[in-house]
């Protein structure tokens, strides 16, 4: 007897569970055969808040841990992705790509956390610094994350992409609301099973499959969301996302080209751009203006 | 002989059906409430506050600025109403009362030895007395739990009676903490015994233990209230205390009201929330709707 297939259901992630849209909406993604492969979460603004609440709520733990602990956890992360990347693979072909394509792309998912999660607890020693200034001050400049960030990710890439515009921003301590591309949202799912089993403290990330013509406005324009993160080249959405930044001065970062599956979209910088920089003016005693030695 | 000259036989209350009351506490959590009605909702929910703060911490400066927020929830958003009550220890009544002089806010006070109850007869009196000499409009006591779960019903009536006595003109609240009484039979018993022995309000929890308030025991004291008011056509207050921190909840707790008590029951003379943290959930709800965005604790007083 032929046996009944059991299919996956592609639910979204938020605060470390796996709920299907409040909405109840869905989407049917399709290979390029035209044969249905899953219905997907069309998430709704709703998913979208609860999903803040989550990640403002896992902020205060995450951003406080030893950013050691944070470069173990990516590093775990990039363990697990190693060992079901034959999973991802297939999903990726599933979704257009050729084998060879998907297991670069995986790859480079893989080695792109081991990267980030060297830089956790390197990147503030690197952007530091000790400030000369002309009175009896000790004063120093350190990077501190900025909070909450909503993250609409690249459209063309499934998983590099998703992996890329996350690490950076998690890497930093901050808390993350990210939007998975719309026509290749399998692997965003499958992602957050990876995270899901690899000490990522719930609602550190929270991934939302959807529309980004439905969703983009909320991710730019909630005062809770610190700083908003968009992959696309859309102008009208660039310009929307900017004017509603600015009603709680919310950080925005556009990359307009370039999805992140470069080698070279490999920076600290961007790192950098989730994060505040925060300035200390410590008075101290003058030393050595009344002559004497230490 | 007791003070009330009661000594009923409490062993015998109505006996809950704890199931059916937790079904129809799901049920009252799928009344759909949006747009105006929602915000009427949420504006009666702020009305119907008692601002709370009671800790050890507890300042001066605390207490009045908390009084503030009391009066003045969210200056930005004209026409919010004014929080029923403030709720403080004793020894900070007067200054609440000082703050509050020339509002509609209430100065409710604990009293009895809050929250354990573990003390004598006239410590709880003097406690009382001491607070409504101070101004207080309200006082909320609590009940010796360890005497109620012996069994010892009679004395938890006649003490519920006496500081009734005490309170000369404040209005009564009782607090059962229904945490530590395990089952909903004893909840509808203990809502009997202070409705018996002259409890104007009566009040799940301190919100000092946890599980405190919750729809089940609410629903239960709610029915309390309702076959005493049918039998004998007099009102009893409710006060769910601790626990309700979201304005979503608090809408249905006031479904529940409505479906349980009706619409007179729906003003801050006869239902209250006891709480810290609610009013600024409601207060982001209301800029939501009125913003249509999304709020952030950021742009509210804390205190």
């Amino acid at each position: 007897m032929a046996r009944i297939e059991v299919l996956k259901t592609y639910k979204i992630y938020i605060g470390g569970a796996f709920p299907r849209t409040e909405s109840g909406r869905y989407y049917p993604l399709h290979d390029q055969a035209g044969k249905l492969i899953a219905n997907v979460c069309l998430s709704s603004r709703k998913d979208f808040r609860n999903a803040v609440v989550s990640a403002r709520g896992a902020f205060g733990g995450w951003s406080s841990r030893a950013a050691f602990n944070r470069s173990q956890i990516l590093y775990r992360i990039a363990e697990m992705l190693e060992s079901r990347k034959a999973q991802f693979i297939q999903e990726l072909i599933q979704q257009g790509s050729t084998p060879k394509a998907a297991e670069t792309e995986v790859n480079l998912s893989v080695d792109r956390l081991v990267y980030y999660a060297g830089w956790c607890d390197k990147y503030q020693q690197v952007f530091s610094a000790v400030n000369p200034v002309a009175t009896a001050h000790f004063n120093f400049s350190v990077p501190e994350p900025m909070g909450v960030v909503s993250i609409i990710a690249a459209q063309e890439t499934g998983l590099i992409s998703l992996i890329n515009a996350v690490a950076s921003v998690i890497a930093g301590g901050n808390t993350c609301v990210v939007l998975a591309s719309e026509s290749k949202p399998l692997c965003a799912v499958t992602f957050a099973e990876v995270l899901n089993s690899s000490d990522v403290p719930g609602g550190v990330v929270n991934i939302l499959t959807g529309k980004v013509s439905e969703l983009y406005t909320h991710f730019a324009n909630h005062m809770d969301v610190n700083a908003t993160v968009y992959y696309g080249a859309d102008d009208n959405v660039i310009k929307t996302i900017q004017e509603l930044a600015t009603l709680n001065v919310k950080r925005v970062f556009i990359h307009n080209e370039g999805n992140g599956s470069s080698v070279d979209a490999q920076i600290p910088y961007h790192i950098l751009d989730t994060q505040e920089i925060k300035t200390t003016w410590h008075p101290i005693e003058n030393i050595g203006a009344s002559g004497g030695k230490y | 002989m007791t003070k009330t000259g009661i000594n009923r036989d409490y062993s015998h209350t109505p006996a809950v059906d704890q199931v059916g009351v937790e079904e129809r506490c799901a049920r009252f959590a799928t009344r759909s409430i949006k747009k105006e009605t929602k915000v009427q909702g949420l504006k009666l929910i702020l009305n119907m506050i008692d601002l709370t703060t009671l800790e050890g911490k507890d300042t001066e400066g605390k207490v009045k600025q908390m009084c503030y927020k009391a009066t003045h929830l969210h200056d930005i958003l004209p026409g919010l109403p004014n929080t029923a009550a403030v709720c403080v220890y004793p020894s900070m009544v007067k200054i609440a009362k000082e703050a509050l002089k020339n509002t509609s806010v209430k100065v409710a006070s604990v009293a009895t030895a809050f929250p354990s109850g573990q003390s004598t007869r006239e410590i709880k009196i003097a406690d009382t007395k001491f607070a409504v000499d101070h101004g207080a409009d309200e006082i909320d006591m609590v009940i010796s739990r360890g005497e109620f779960l012996k069994g010892n019903y009679n004395f938890v009536l006649d003490e519920i009676a006496t500081i009734k006595e005490a309170c000369g003109k404040a209005r009564l609240k009782v607090i059962f903490e229904t945490g530590e009484l395990s089952t909903l039979d004893n909840v509808r018993r203990a809502s009997e015994i202070a409705i018996d022995a002259g409890a104007d309000f009566i009040k799940t929890s301190t919100g000092k233990i946890s599980p405190a308030a919750t729809m089940p025991v609410t629903l239960v004291m709610l029915e309390a209230i309702r076959d005493h008011y049918y039998k004998t056509g007099v009102m009893i207050g409710m006060k769910p205390a601790g626990g309700i921190s979201t304005a979503k909840a608090a809408l249905h707790y006031l479904v529940m009201v409505k479906e349980t008590l009706g619409t007179a029951w729906l003003s801050n003379e006869w239902f209250r929330f006891g709480a810290s943290s609610l009013a600024n959930d409601v207060l982001m709800q209301l800029m939501k709707e009125a913003t249509g965005v999304y709020q952030s604790s950021d742009y509210f007083s804390k205190d």
